[in-house]
């Protein structure tokens, strides 16, 4: 009796966790299935072709890809010192007082839904932006300041952690030799850290580049590669959120499949990268 | 200037730097939640909570059909998501462990946690919406699902590893057969970490707008039937926060302030547990 209910419950547990990877290798599949249309219409045109014309069956994703490139690459050049700064201050300055308090709220601040960092950004942001550089305020530039914000918290925390394995005796026999701060922490937090501070960052942009919500709001949606910083753009995620239950044609719906296919490969690529060559769990014998 | 002058220059130029980033990150960020403590604290009257949604320029309306939805896609969602996420963290901790099997759902679960969410919006319109003709709130609740999956699993595989090896042999010892001592003695051993888990998973998916757009989409009224199409305070917040009429946007504040203080209490309830744990 004992050892059938045992087998059944081995045999459920596996099988359930057998079931995350077919439901990720079904999520593959069916997005390919979809794309299929879009695939053979357009083929490797679709990420090269600039038009994304829906009432003349045209789609092509390279103002999305432009604009999810663009607004990623702006928020990381923002996020990425800020988040170092950060991390400094919480593991290396900030009195024992203030640490704790500040890096929780940092971490609670990680846990705020991206639609409320997108919301403050329509409302609060956008003013700011056309005060400041002209145009309409909703814009690629904009996407790319609230982007680096909400990512910031995430990136920081992950940061200050990596720099938190630095063993003290390092640090210690580092102080004793007269180093200052700074030198502790470039000679040895940093090289020490450095894996894990890579990792955190390349993890960041993975969910950058598919963030949907935060840069839907300041974005526009507007299918034109511009080099002008303030005029409005679209992304992919941003053009799946305005667009998909819009779409009235096969091919309109394939397009999009195809476009949801590619950042699906695009963000598992990325934060495959991060988690494979910089943040390999330890494996304990 | 000496060597030694310059070294401590540069120090101080440095920790200036690092010291103003974070002040001018944390001021963002204060500046943010202010924002929505005064727009949402502004906007919260009692009708939020008994009304329903009304057409712009209504006084009677409210967020009850978005808070009722809200609760019925989220909480289907963990009805479905937490055991599952459970068995599957218990089968990598206790059975599969450093396998080569276990080790590969560890690391899909891994990317899964940081994959973009409305992927899986439009994963599960091709497989549900489409196929029933329809948007539905059960369509939001299995993509929820999908996303709260890893998040469980991976918590409860974590938490199931710390419980000491001691622990098993002693109940393996007194002739227990592994399911007992993996229900009896392991799931009692880290039961603060997994209610932790299941809180930072819920906390997670509470706050998903993406994956809902096109899966449980919106209604502007009360409804409770899971086969129809069903609000939320996500996405009725964004419809809300985008529209032209300021009393539609004083309801998106509002329901942006409600559910980040839920978001934010489980958060700092799952610490408390974690917290509770160690000491």
């Amino acid at each position: 009796m004992n050892t059938t209910i045992d087998r059944l419950f081995a045999n459920t547990t596996k099988i359930i966790a057998l079931a995350i990877l077919l439901i990720v290798a079904w999520i593959f599949a069916t997005l390919l299935d979809h794309s299929m249309e879009s695939l053979k219409a357009f083929g490797f045109d679709f990420i090269t072709e600039s038009k994304w014309a829906p009432n003349l069956e045209k789609f092509g994703a390279l103002p999305a890809i432009y604009g999810s490139v663009i607004s990623t690459f702006l928020a990381m050049i923002l996020a990425v010192p800020l988040a170092i700064g950060v991390a400094i201050f919480l593991s290396e300055l900030a009195p024992a007082k203030l640490k704790s308090p500040v890096g929780v709220s940092i971490e609670l601040l990680a846990a705020i839904p991206s639609v409320i960092y997108g919301m403050w950004g329509l409302f609060y942001f956008v003013p700011i932006i056309r005060d400041v550089f002209g145009g309409i305020g909703i814009s690629m530039l904009t996407a790319g300041i609230v982007l680096s914000i909400m990512i910031l918290p995430f990136m920081a925390a992950v940061t200050r952690d990596a720099m938190n394995t630095t063993p003290d005796i390092l640090k210690e026999s580092a102080y004793a030799l007269g180093g200052t701060k700074w030198d502790v922490i470039k000679d040895i937090v940093i090289p020490y850290a450095k894996a894990g501070i890579i990792g955190s960052f390349i993890l960041a942009l993975g969910r950058a580049i598919g963030e949907t919500m935060a840069v839907t709001f300041v974005m526009g949606n507007v299918h034109k590669i511009s080099i002008d910083l303030t005029a409005p753009a679209t992304s992919i995620p941003v053009t799946l959120a305005n667009e998909f239950t819009e779409a009235d044609t096969d091919l309109y719906y394939s397009s999009l499949f195809e476009l949801s296919l590619l950042l699906l490969i695009i963000s598992f690529t990325i934060i495959s990268v991060a988690k494979f060559y910089f943040l390999r769990r330890k494996r304990v014998a | 200037m000496t060597h030694t002058q310059k070294r401590i220059v540069i120090n101080r130029v440095v920790m200036t730097l690092s010291t103003l980033s974070a002040v001018i990150g944390i001021g963002f960020l204060l500046w943010i939640l202010s924002v929505l403590v005064i727009n949402g604290v502004d906007a919260l009257s009692w009708s939020i909570f008994s009304e329903e949604g009304a057409p712009p320029g209504y006084e009677e309306s409210g967020l009850k059909h978005a808070l009722i939805g809200q609760l019925m896609i989220v909480g289907v969602a963990t009805i479905v998501g937490v055991p599952l996420g459970i068995l599957a963290g218990t089968y990598l901790s206790e059975y599969g462990q450093k396998s080569k099997l276990a080790e590969t759902i560890r690391d899909i679960s891994d990317i899964m946690m940081s994959a973009p969410s409305i992927v899986i919006g439009a994963f599960v319109y091709a497989i549900v919406v489409a196929p029933m003709g329809h948007f539905s709130g059960w369509a939001g609740s299995i993509a929820l699902t999908i996303i709260m999956l890893p998040i469980i699993l991976r918590t409860t595989d974590d938490m199931l590893q710390l419980v000491p090896s001691t622990l098993r042999e002693a109940a393996f010892a007194l002739g227990a057969p592994k399911y007992k001592v993996i229900t009896q003695v392991v799931y009692r051993g880290a039961k603060a970490g997994i209610l932790t888990g299941i809180l930072l998973g819920v906390a997670r998916v509470a706050g998903e707008t993406a994956p809902l757009l096109f899966t449980s989409f919106n209604d502007n009224f009360l409804n409770t039937d899971m086969n129809e199409p069903m609000a939320s305070l996500t996405v009725t917040m964004y419809n809300y926060a985008t529209s032209p009429y300021e009393d539609w946007q004083k309801l998106g504040w509002a329901a942006a302030f409600i559910l980040s203080m839920f978001i934010l209490s489980l958060n700092i309830l799952g610490r408390l547990f974690i917290m509770k744990k160690k000491s």
